[in-house]
Formats: C-alpha cells, sequence, structure tokens
C-alpha cells in the first residue's frame, strides 16, 4: 500500500514540476503570435503554403514568410498583420482561378455519350471522358463542388464558368480538375485564352468550333514576348500581360477580355 | 580509485558498448545514422540525457527505492522519471539556451523513452553502484553510444557512393555494415576488465 501511495507522490510531484518549470520558466510565446492568428480567416486551407494558420504564423514570426502569402487575407487584415510584424504592407497580389475552355455542348463535339456518376474525375477513369476534345472541360461540376465559396458555375451546356469578384484563389480547383484545364492567374490580368490544347489545328477543329485555332493574329497585334506560342496553342505571359484590345483581332473569339 | 573508474570508462565506452555489444537502443543508431550531421546531434542528446538521467535515477534509488524496499517498481519508477526530466529539461533548455535547444532539436523528445537511458539507469541499480559511480558509468555508455553512432553513420554516408548489389539495398546493408562493425568492437574484449 505504502509502495502504490510513494509512487503516486513521485508522479504527482514530477507532473507539479513540469507545470511549474513551463508556467514560470517556459519560453514566452511572443504576444504577436495570437494577434496575428486572429487576422488570418482560420480556415486552414494551405494556401499560403505552410500547414495551417498557425504554423504561417510561426513562419512569419520567424521571417521565413511574409504576410501576403495568404490568398484568403482581406487587404485590411494584410495592412493590420503588416503593421503588427513592422514590414512594409506590400500589395497582396490577387488571383483568381479561369477555366481555360469554353467548348460547351453547342460548340464541342461528343464522341461517346458518359452515362456514369456526374464527376469529372469519374468520367476521364471511364475512357477519358463523353468529350472528343482530350483537353475540354467535362462540365460534370467537380471543380464547383470543392470550390469552398462558391465561385465556379456549371452553365446549362455544360461548361464550368469561374466566377472572378467569388473567387479568393485557393487552387483547390485547380487541383482537383482532371482534365488540368483551371489556371490560377493575376485578377488584373486583361485578357485570356479559353482554350487549352495545344494539338494541331486540323485535330482541334474536328473536335470543337471554339479551339485556338493558332492563327498568331494576336501575337503581331501584341508587344513582343506577350502572347507566346504552344504548339497550335496561344498563350498569355501573364508576368508582362498584353492589353485588352488584343482579344478583339481574334477570329474565332476565343481570347476573352476579364469582366 | 582512479584505475576502477578509468577501467570503468574503457568498459562502458568501448568493451560493453551499448548498441554493438549490448544490443540496446537500436531504433535510432539505425533511424538517425544516414547523415553524418544528424548522428551529432543525436550523440549530443543522449550524453546530455543519459548522463543527468544517471545521476537522478542513482539518486532516486539510494534515497527513495532502497529505503522503501520498492526495488521491484524500479522500471516503473525510472521510465516516469526520465521522461519527467526530459520534459523539464526541454522546456528549461528552451528558454535558458535556444541555441543549445535548436541543435539538440526534435532528438530531446525523441529519447524520453529510449532503452539504452532506460537500460544503463537499470546497470547502475542492479550493481548497486554509487552515485557518482552511475553518473559516471552512464555518461561513459552515452560517449560509447554517440561513438558507435557517429561511426556508423560516417560508414553509411559512404555507402551512398558505393555500388550495393540490389537486393541488399537499404536497410539489408546497413544491418551488415553494423553487423561487421559490432564484430570489429569484440577486439575490445578483454581490454579494461
Amino acid at each position: 500500500m505504502i509502495h502504490v501511495l510513494i509512487l503516486t507522490v513521485i508522479g504527482v510531484l514530477l507532473a507539479l514540476a513540469i507545470g511549474l518549470v513551463a508556467k514560470y520558466f517556459g519560453a514566452e510565446q511572443d504576444p504577436r503570435s495570437d494577434q496575428l492568428l486572429e487576422l488570418l480567416p482560420g480556415a486552414n486551407c494551405g494556401g499560403c503554403g505552410f500547414a495551417g494558420c498557425a504554423d504561417y504564423v510561426k513562419a512569419m514570426l520567424e521571417g521565413r514568410a511574409k504576410p501576403g502569402c495568404c490568398p484568403g487575407m482581406s487587404a485590411a487584415s494584410l495592412a493590420k498583420a503588416s503593421s503588427i510584424l513592422g514590414v512594409e504592407a506590400e500589395e497582396h497580389e490577387r488571383k483568381v482561378a479561369v477555366v481555360c475552355c469554353r467548348g460547351d455542348e453547342s460548340v464541342a463535339v461528343n464522341r461517346a455519350f458518359y452515362n456514369g456518376v456526374t464527376d469529372c474525375v469519374n468520367a476521364v477513369m471511364v475512357a477519358n471522358g463523353g468529350k472528343a476534345c482530350t483537353f475540354g472541360c467535362l462540365g460534370l461540376g467537380t471543380c464547383a463542388r470543392v470550390c469552398p465559396f462558391g465561385a465556379i458555375e456549371i452553365t446549362d451546356k455544360h461548361l464550368a464558368v469561374v466566377h472572378p469578384e467569388l473567387c479568393r484563389g485557393c487552387n483547390k480547383c485547380v487541383e482537383v480538375c482532371p482534365r488540368h484545364i483551371i489556371k490560377l492567374v493575376p485578377a488584373k490580368a486583361s485578357v485570356h485564352v479559353l482554350c487549352s490544347s495545344p494539338e494541331s489545328f486540323k485535330i482541334k477543329k474536328g473536335v470543337c468550333s471554339a479551339a485556338c485555332i493558332g492563327c498568331h493574329k494576336c501575337a503581331k497585334a501584341a508587344k513582343e514576348g506577350q502572347i507566346t506560342f504552344n504548339g497550335f496553342l496561344a498563350c498569355i505571359n501573364y508576368a508582362n500581360p498584353p492589353e485588352a484590345e488584343v482579344a478583339d483581332v481574334c477570329p474565332v473569339h476565343v481570347i476573352k477580355k476579364s469582366e | 580509485m582512479l584505475g576502477e573508474y578509468l577501467a570503468l570508462i574503457v568498459g562502458a565506452v568501448l568493451v560493453n558498448n551499448f548498441v554493438l555489444s549490448r544490443i540496446l537502443g537500436i531504433c535510432p543508431f539505425l533511424g538517425v545514422s544516414k547523415k553524418l550531421k544528424t548522428a551529432l546531434g543525436m550523440g549530443g542528446a543522449v550524453i546530455f540525457v543519459m548522463t543527468l538521467s544517471g545521476l537522478v535515477t542513482s539518486l532516486i534509488h539510494h534515497c527513495v527505492l532502497k529505503p522503501f524496499g520498492m526495488e521491484y517498481l524500479r522500471t516503473i519508477v525510472f521510465i516516469l522519471v526520465i521522461a519527467a526530466l526530459v520534459q523539464i529539461v526541454e522546456v528549461l533548455l528552451q528558454r535558458l539556451s535556444p541555441a543549445l535547444y535548436k541543435a539538440l532539436g526534435i532528438y530531446l523528445p525523441l529519447i524520453t523513452t529510449n532503452c539504452a537511458v532506460l537500460g544503463s539507469a537499470i546497470i547502475c541499480a542492479e550493481g548497486d553502484y554509487n552515485v557518482v559511480k552511475s553518473t559516471v558509468f552512464c555518461s561513459a555508455s552515452a560517449v560509447g553510444f554517440a561513438l558507435a553512432l557517429v561511426l556508423f553513420a560516417s560508414v553509411r554516408e559512404k555507402l551512398e557512393l558505393a555500388k550495393v548489389p540490389e537486393v541488399l539495398k537499404g536497410p539489408a546493408i546497413a544491418l551488415l555494415t553494423a553487423s561487421i562493425l559490432a564484430m570489429a568492437f569484440s577486439g575490445f574484449s578483454g581490454l579494461g576488465g
């Protein structure tokens, strides 16, 4: 009996010792960490590249990260966080997702009728889906379901469209799209190419009447280096974006102005 | 007196090396021996904790366990004490010496339940070593552990560049290397008595 008592006493004493040491001698926590944590959205989405909001706060306090990495932070919170950290408030480049395809049912050819689970990932597993163009939006709404902000709409003609005013740039749809046709682009870019297929004009024309035909008219209208070509596909250089007028020269209207 | 301690130290570091002859603490021996740098960090942490735990457990052995005749509870008490000790040391270190805390880093909590730490404490209690003798023995054992770890890590670093047969790649060649190292250490037997 006495042995049990002694063991209990040892255990309690040790527990007390740990508690007291941690309380009175423990490393002081930075008081800024709580304030910063309050400013973050707390969604732990991982958009900043760290394991959750708390980890990001730690990285910021250690100077490993800047306050502008969080995609969900409002401009006011960002300014506050910057002043807490004592760093210069930087412009937080807002990014939005864009679905690089405009081949809805009226323009794109279906080579098969897909009658399975309404999910793009499943459709791709079954012989690569029904749409003939392998770079086309399947329009089954996987991206819309994964979007935490409800920013993606599936149109009546089965095409995913991002509403940029609702998009917070969390990258979730980009990761989930089995066709890899959703891109994260700077919100201030004025034009986007709504096609992702670099295949030859002949192949593309056979499957979709809304595809980029690779005519280079836009590249000629834009300045050097603003539009590059990947096969038969025009690609906007988002580091040096062209003017919105470029969209007017496109004969197939595949270059779209941002709203 | 001096000769006795010298024999104790040589015996603990080389002859009865904790890893290579007593086969204790194999988990960190295989786990953190891929790089020399981490091996040095782990070795340092083990020396630190084992010296401290040798001192404290032998004090407890002499002042608490023996007078109350509760030696049969030794294992439980020692595990409890060592784990609590490491926790306290970790908190204190974080405050008093952040540089050392950073260097030991993840290895400190890792060795709370390392069998080499418990093993050395139990060997001391079994032999009924006095407080000074147990502290010396435990720190010497830890040096032996660190020595084996560092030697093994440097061999493994060289092995990365060597052409290893497909079937032996990974843990297989590591275990073979460890056994050759252990055989080499058996050459020390008879030294220091």
